[in-house]
């Protein structure tokens, strides 16, 4: 028995790269559950967003590495990235002006507003493919590794490596100030206060003087520079493609929904859970357990619960439990 | 002429009107108050009051000014606050936020107006930092009311305010209320408890159907035969 070893192995292969991911989905999510509890509908184009910011991104990341430009051992694209956003954010705006203030006018059934988002998903879709292509980019630069694997091993002498690389711990910090921006944000500033309360009870809010069309202004613009940032660090976590940042909606939908859709709290939550199950579902356990067991009973098969190929139907089941008993999800969230 | 005056308003949501020639009025630090069986268009001539509902015909004067054209918004900017009967807090704010909400137009320091609401609800003082949704009803409706009047409005319009709470705490809700009126407010609602309100009124409205069956002062209302046989029960 070799609980330092397992507890490594453990760390290295589910703990840090599933607090990576939670962190992304829990940023995809905030947007999701940002703009249900404004504008009332599931926005289908959210994962498409993720992907032409992320675009965005790489294409001005590009631009500054042909002009020279880095950030040393930090990667280029955090300094393509504000920039990326505002391109988004406008993006965003013409696409509220030109679609959905026409459904709002005419208060649309959120019903219609979801399939409305759909067309949009797929026009997004075409445009982020037209503009970058279909194919895997991988645009992290700078430093790789925080911890090295064999260098771990070196210094510790344990037979497990444990590899932090730079982007992971980058992801979770970058997520952890964008979170802290959003919540002083919604919880102290006039604006942000104005946004809760029409998320809360819109009709009381208008009866305030609350301007309806700037609180989804500032909705749009949020969900944006969140999309953006969740697609950027996730691309640099791992690659960009955008067809994984379309496959991305269900984990992030899941997630909003088992936070309980509208509450920020609950996004956060549900990324880390959808995470970590996705991440605990699909991984072999036999090189821990083989540690942990006495010897002799190490286990012969791999001891992984689902291939990772079936890594979509951890979010799906979660999804489909929470649905059914807890339909506010896990924060009391507005029912689907 | 009354500060608000609303006269002959002929309208509905659809098709049909369900309120024919309805006149309110209001004067200053006055309490007016609309009672009525159910169905009978009460709720509905407040909302036509505040610009919530398209009417075909009559006007709505706010201080002589005509002010039928313009939205709830606009009306709110006027001076009129409207504490709606239901869904009239913002249950995941803390009470000073709700306040805070209810004073969203205005730029001044909003203290003084905050320090007023709290000297005439003393608990919600100390709830401040809790989440409205988490309070009683009674503490809620106060919520309500202390929103509405953090715009500083000259007219008030209460829907019910004391639906759903226990016989005490409407009775120190009408105090507050007359309190309220005392300070140059004038005050126009809509209740249920029709005899208590009617205790309180400056003027009451009995409306049947959508139009005007008695008006009076409330005290004269109370004494009529009729209006005791028909709506207050003997």
């Amino acid at each position: 028995m070799d609980l330092v070893n397992a507890l490594v192995a453990l760390a290295n292969f589910v703990l840090i790269p599933a607090t990576a991911y939670g962190a992304q989905l829990a940023l995809g999510a905030l947007g999701v559950t940002l703009i249900y509890g404004i504008l009332r509908f599931s926005n289908f184009a959210h994962g498409d967003t993720m992907a032409l910011g992320t675009a965005f991104t790489i294409l001005l990341t590009w631009g500054l590495q042909g002009l020279g430009i880095s950030l040393g051992p930090l990667p280029t694209a955090l300094l393509a990235l504000p920039f990326a956003i505002a391109l988004t954010g406008l993006v965003m705006l013409a696409t509220d002006r030109s679609v959905y203030r026409f459904y709002r006018k005419k208060k649309a059934a959120p019903v219609i507003l979801v399939i409305v988002s759909m067309g949009v998903m797929f026009v997004m879709n075409g445009i982020t493919r037209f503009l970058i292509g279909v194919d895997e980019i991988r645009f992290a630069d700078g430093e790789r590794f925080l911890i090295n694997a064999r260098a771990f091993k070196e210094a510790t002498g344990l037979e497990e490596g444990l590899a932090l690389r730079s982007t992971q711990v980058l992801t979770v910090v970058t997520a952890v100030a964008v979170v802290a921006l959003l919540f002083w944000f919604l919880n102290n500033t006039r604006t942000g206060k104005s946004m809760r309360a029409f998320s809360d009870n819109e009709d009381l809010a208008l009866l305030s003087g609350i301007n309806p069309e700037r609180v989804v202004m500032y909705a749009w613009l949020i969900a944006g520079a969140l999309a953006t940032t969740a697609g950027v660090l996730y691309g640099l976590d791992k690659s960009f493609k955008a067809f994984t940042y379309f496959q991305l909606l269900l984990p992030i939908f899941a997630s909003a929904i088992v936070g309980g859709l509208g509450s920020p709290l609950g996004a956060i939550a549900g990324g880390f859970l959808i995470a970590y199950s996705e991440v605990a579902f699909t991984y072999a356990f036999k090189k821990v357990l083989t540690y942990l067991l006495p010897d002799g009973m190490a286990p012969e098969g791999l001891v992984q619960l689902l291939s990772t190929d079936y890594k979509f139907a951890v979010s799906f089941a979660i999804l489909i439990i929470v649905l059914l008993f807890k339909p506010t999800g896990l924060f009391k969230g507005k029912a689907v | 002429m009354s500060y608000l005056s609303a006269e002959a308003m002929t309208g509905g949501y659809g098709a049909a009107d369900i309120l024919h020639e309805c006149t309110i009025g209001v004067d200053k630090g006055e309490i007016a108050v609309i009672v009525g069986p159910n169905g009978a268009g009460k709720s509905t001539a407040m909302k036509a009051v505040f610009g919530m509902l398209n009417l075909r015909k009559g006007r709505v004067t706010l201080g002589g000014d005509d002010i039928t054209a313009l939205s709830p918004q606009d009306r709110v900017a006027k001076g009129m606050a409207f504490v709606p009967q239901t869904n009239n807090v913002f249950p995941t704010m803390t009470v000073e936020e709700n306040l805070e909400m209810g004073a969203f137009l205005r730029r001044d320091d909003i203290r003084r107006t905050m320090d007023q609401v709290y000297g005439l609800f003393p608990i919600l003082k100390d709830k401040r930092r809790q989440n409205a949704g988490e309070l009683s009803g009674g503490q809620r409706q106060q919520v309500a009311v202390g929103r509405a009047l953090m715009t500083e409005p000259q007219l008030l319009m209460l829907d019910e305010p004391t639906a759903g709470v226990s016989p005490i705490v409407m009775d120190e809700l009408f105090d507050r209320i007359i309190e309220v009126a005392r300070t140059g407010i004038s005050i126009l609602m809509v209740e249920q408890n029709a005899r208590q309100a009617l205790e309180i009124a400056d003027k009451g409205y009995v409306l049947v159907q959508g139009r005007n069956a008695y008006t009076d002062t409330g005290a004269a209302l109370l004494a009529d035969p009729e209006v005791r046989r028909t709506f207050l029960g003997g």
